[in-house]
């Protein structure tokens, strides 16, 4: 960002001189084309290189020590750590095929599907109401559900865990299924919103001269129209869901009941120094699902991201 | 007059019988209310009940398998006495203020540099997106790895590197002090993307021609970026910090997922001390109390990351024009 007076003085002159032939040239080009290669790669390949690194080094690192054998694990200075001479898959084998971690990434996949499942239901029903019935007190419900965002999980866990114990739902997926839809529902409504609102008002006019009722043309007219958006939807509620901990940590006390995050923290914490192998492969494989899952839908992910922030 | 409006009121029900139930169907107010009924059960029932009963919780002396009975502010002022609690509150705030600052700054720089014309943009732009996505405590467990106090692989850097005497390696996670550091530089590492790709939707919608014409009146980088670039980012800087700094303030899962809190009380945020002393140690009421006492202090935080970049806004939108 800082740059040298030399260079400074150059851009505008630079600028008037290229600007006439450039003005004709691919316009979202801006003006890097006054940018000089060694001094791109001192002000941004350099840095970004950098940032990029570090962003993704624990991933490197995690995989490199689920692969490794259990002896090179604890041996730092023998080798480069940072390579692995002879890989095992031993950690991924005792994993899947000796722990519970199946049943806990089952359990995982069962809570996110239902939960987000029941909050894009309720989150449709709920913006088109506010953007297209438009009854009396819709903006200030609109508010209300922006708020409900604003309010954390970790505030409420404590009075949630005695709640769910007198409706009797402790340790069950459905304490899960049910809460899970408060941290998701204000967002999904927040951005289907968003989407509803660009859709022309003058179909669903038109349906109505036609007879349709507000619910014909919700299913046949405004869904259809809003898929994008509940994909986006769904992605993120989905992502929120797997990564969501204190609920599952404070509602779920037996192990085959757990989901990935907290059995990863609770279950493989048993003071043996030869765990981190299978500690990290399981850190691995419970990030992988979600990691494909957003390689195929990246545009809408962040879509869903900087929409939910733009509104 | 008295008569017609007696005859319309007698008339009215007489088709009025059967459409008492079409009433429900058409009638805006209660089809708008009919639509909002799943929503609203589960945030009623699930969110603003447990809140409520939260606030009731924190003034009771509530403890698991037995209901509280009402103690005033007892918690709070037994709290404000207790030397664990006011630890974790300075740390929480330290925290915050730190690591939004920081994830602030890099955030901000990443986005100004992934706006340039890049070769593999959109692919560089997945990649940095990764630690978001990934759940906060798998990446959580492997920060925790890195740190290791034996077998840390930063450790073994800076021993390569000279930097260190490989007989006196630093005890990342030991010490108090290092181990505050780790999980601010943890939470730091997970937050940048999210900053950094929502500023940069931002950045993108801020026309080229506006730098062209700021380069063309002789505008150094720094002024483009001062007074081109932030005043057009600034409503979107004030979103994304306020979640920021509410998403970091009531953070939980990451200082779980490494220190559990400590070592000694060390790393304890106010929503790890209340899951201890409330779930873990069983005293429901004073956990509700701790829970309930973040929420004065998450309101100031909003309020000044909201209404604080909204008002420069409207004073630059002032002064320039």
């Amino acid at each position: 960002m800082t740059t040298t007076a030399g260079t400074d003085l150059k851009n505008p002159a630079a600028s008037g001189v290229f600007s006439r032939s450039a003005a004709k040239d691919d316009h979202s080009e801006g003006m890097s084309y006054l940018e000089s290669l060694p001094r791109k790669t001192v002000t941004v390949y350099i840095p970004l290189f950098i940032i990029v690194v570090v962003l993704l080094f624990p991933f490197y690192w995690m995989f490199i020590t689920s692969i490794k054998p259990d002896q090179d694990l604890l041996d730092l200075h023998g080798g480069n750590p940072l390579w692995v001479s002879e890989p095992t898959f031993r950690h991924f084998y005792k994993l899947l095929f000796e722990s519970n971690y199946p049943t806990w990434l089952w359990n995982t996949m069962f809570v996110a599907v239902c939960a987000t499942f029941l909050s894009i239901v309720a989150s449709v029903l709920a913006a088109y109401a506010i953007t297209r019935i438009r009854y009396k007190g819709a903006q200030t419900v609109g508010g209300l559900i922006f708020l409900a965002y604003l309010v954390p999980p970790s505030i409420l866990f404590i009075p949630l865990s005695t709640i769910i114990h007198v409706y009797g739902l402790f340790d069950t997926p459905f304490a899960l299924i049910l809460t899970y839809p408060t941290i998701l529902i204000p967002f999904c409504t927040w951005l289907l919103m968003g989407y509803f609102k660009t859709i022309p008002y003058e179909l669903e006019e038109c349906a109505l001269i036609d007879g349709a009722s507000r619910w014909q043309i919700l299913v046949k007219i405004i869904i259809p129209l809003a898929i994008p958006g509940l994909i986006s939807a769904f992605i993120f509620a989905f992502t929120l869901c797997w990564n969501e901990f204190i609920y599952a940590l404070t509602f779920i006390s037996s192990n085959p009941n757990k989901t990935v995050p907290t059995a990863i923290v609770s279950e493989f914490v048993d003071g043996d120094v030869f765990r981190w192998g299978s500690l990290m492969a399981g850190a691995l494989v419970g990030s992988l699902p979600l990691v494909i899952l957003y390689a195929f839908f990246v545009e809408h992910y962040v879509s869903a991201m900087t929409g939910a922030v733009k509104e | 007059m008295a008569d017609a409006a007696a005859a319309r009121t007698e008339v009215r029900p007489m088709p009025g019988e059967p459409s008492a139930w079409q009433q429900l169907k058409v009638n805006r107010n209660w089809l708008g209310f009919w639509f909002m009924v799943p929503a609203m059960a589960f945030l009623v029932l699930f969110l603003v009940y447990p809140l409520g009963k939260g606030l009731w919780m924190s003034f009771t002396d509530a403890r698991i398998g037995r209901e509280g009975r009402f103690v005033g502010l007892e918690n709070f002022e037994w709290l404000s006495e207790d030397s664990d609690f006011i630890r974790a509150l300075i740390f929480t705030i330290v925290f915050t203020f730190v690591a939004s600052a920081v994830k602030f700054a890099i955030g901000l720089y990443l986005a100004l540099l992934l706006n340039n014309n890049l070769p593999f943009k959109a692919f560089i732009r997945s990649v940095v997106l990764i630690p978001f996505i990934v759940p906060t405590v798998l990446s959580a467990v492997a920060f925790w790895w890195i740190f290791d106090t034996q077998f840390s692989v930063i450790t073994w850097g800076l021993v390569k590197l000279g930097i260190i005497d490989r007989g006196s390696p630093i005890n990342w996670m030991g010490d108090p002090f290092m181990a505050q550091c780790v999980v601010i530089f943890a939470n730091i590492w997970r937050g940048i993307p999210f900053i950094a790709i929502t500023l940069l939707a931002g950045l993108q919608t801020v026309s080229p021609s506006l730098y062209e014409a700021a380069t063309l009146d002789g505008a150094t980088r720094w002024q483009t970026f001062r007074y081109v670039t932030y005043p057009l980012l600034t409503p979107i800087i004030a979103v994304v910090m306020t979640f920021s700094v509410l998403f970091t303030f009531t953070d939980f899962q990451l200082i779980w997922a490494m220190t559990r809190g400590g070592p000694v009380n060390a790393t304890h945020l106010m929503a790890t001390l209340s899951y201890q002393r409330g779930i873990l140690g069983g005293n429901l009421g004073e956990g509700a109390a701790i829970a309930i006492s973040m929420v004065p202090f998450l309101l100031a935080a909003i309020m000044f990351s909201w209404f604080g970049l909204q008002r420069r806004k409207w004073q630059q939108g002032e002064s320039n024009d």
